[in-house]
């Protein structure tokens, strides 16, 4: 096919759809979690230390900066978990029509979004 | 149209079966764990005496060894996407496997106590 079609390739033009920003938002929330692995698992080891070294380990993620942190992170994996299923029913041929997509879409940056709102309150 | 030689390569077929098998793992083992949080007494006695069972161990363990090639499979394609320059690519993918051997080696430490 030798046909001449419109290319918007420049990034500060082409307005990327929703479901778009849904993935590339998979993409950097990946990112992110596999850069913060090693603290998920320092989280863990943590809530699993000895009741002195508990202590300290309160008021590591007590501290407000380090709660930003957390809430960034949880949202993270929120929105990695409801994509990932979302891909999985893709993957499919699950929800494939536009309309179902979109919607979607919507769906998983709404529920990951609101679930990191209530559950960010609720832990602060 | 795509004329290319079948020579036995996988084109990453297994891949991208094993990132899928692997996030349905995680995500079971979230599911159980959102349970247990929400059923279970909060206190810091329930959360340390869950963990200290044998299969609560075994599970987390095997689902962090599903995670590293979960994380392994996506890292990579992200280079592969975004880095051209071959040197840089291997050098991301090197930081990527000792990352992540690293992670392995802490996660068992912690998992199992030692």
């Amino acid at each position: 096919m030798q046909k001449q079609r419109p290319k918007h390739l420049d990034l500060t033009v082409i307005r990327l759809p929703l479901p778009g920003i849904v993935s590339i938002l998979h993409r950097v929330s990946g990112v992110a979690l596999f850069l913060s692995l090693p603290l998920l698992i320092y989280l863990l080891a943590g809530s699993l230390s000895s009741a002195e070294a508990f202590d300290s380990y309160r008021a590591v993620v007590a501290h407000p900066l380090m709660k930003l942190v957390l809430i960034g992170l949880m949202w993270a994996y929120l929105h990695h978990f409801c994509a990932g299923i979302r891909f999985l029913f893709l993957d499919v041929h699950k929800g494939l029509e536009l309309e179902t997509a979109r919607a979607t879409a919507k769906v998983v940056l709404g529920v990951s979004l609101a679930l990191t709102v209530v559950l960010g309150v609720f832990l602060w | 149209m795509v004329n290319r030689i079948v020579v036995g390569a996988g084109y990453g077929l297994r891949d991208w079966v094993m990132q899928r098998v692997t996030a349905v793992i995680m995500a079971l083992y979230t599911v159980a764990l959102v349970l247990f949080l929400l059923t279970a007494p909060s206190s810091y006695e329930a959360w340390q005496s869950f963990f200290k069972s044998t299969w609560v161990q075994v599970l987390t363990q095997t689902t962090i060894v599903a995670l590293l090639l979960h994380v392994w499979v996506g890292i990579r394609d992200v280079w592969m996407d975004y880095v051209k320059p071959v040197g840089v690519r291997l050098a991301l993918h090197s930081f990527t496997i000792v990352w992540l051997a690293s992670c392995f080696i802490y996660s068992v430490k912690v998992v199992w106590g030692l």
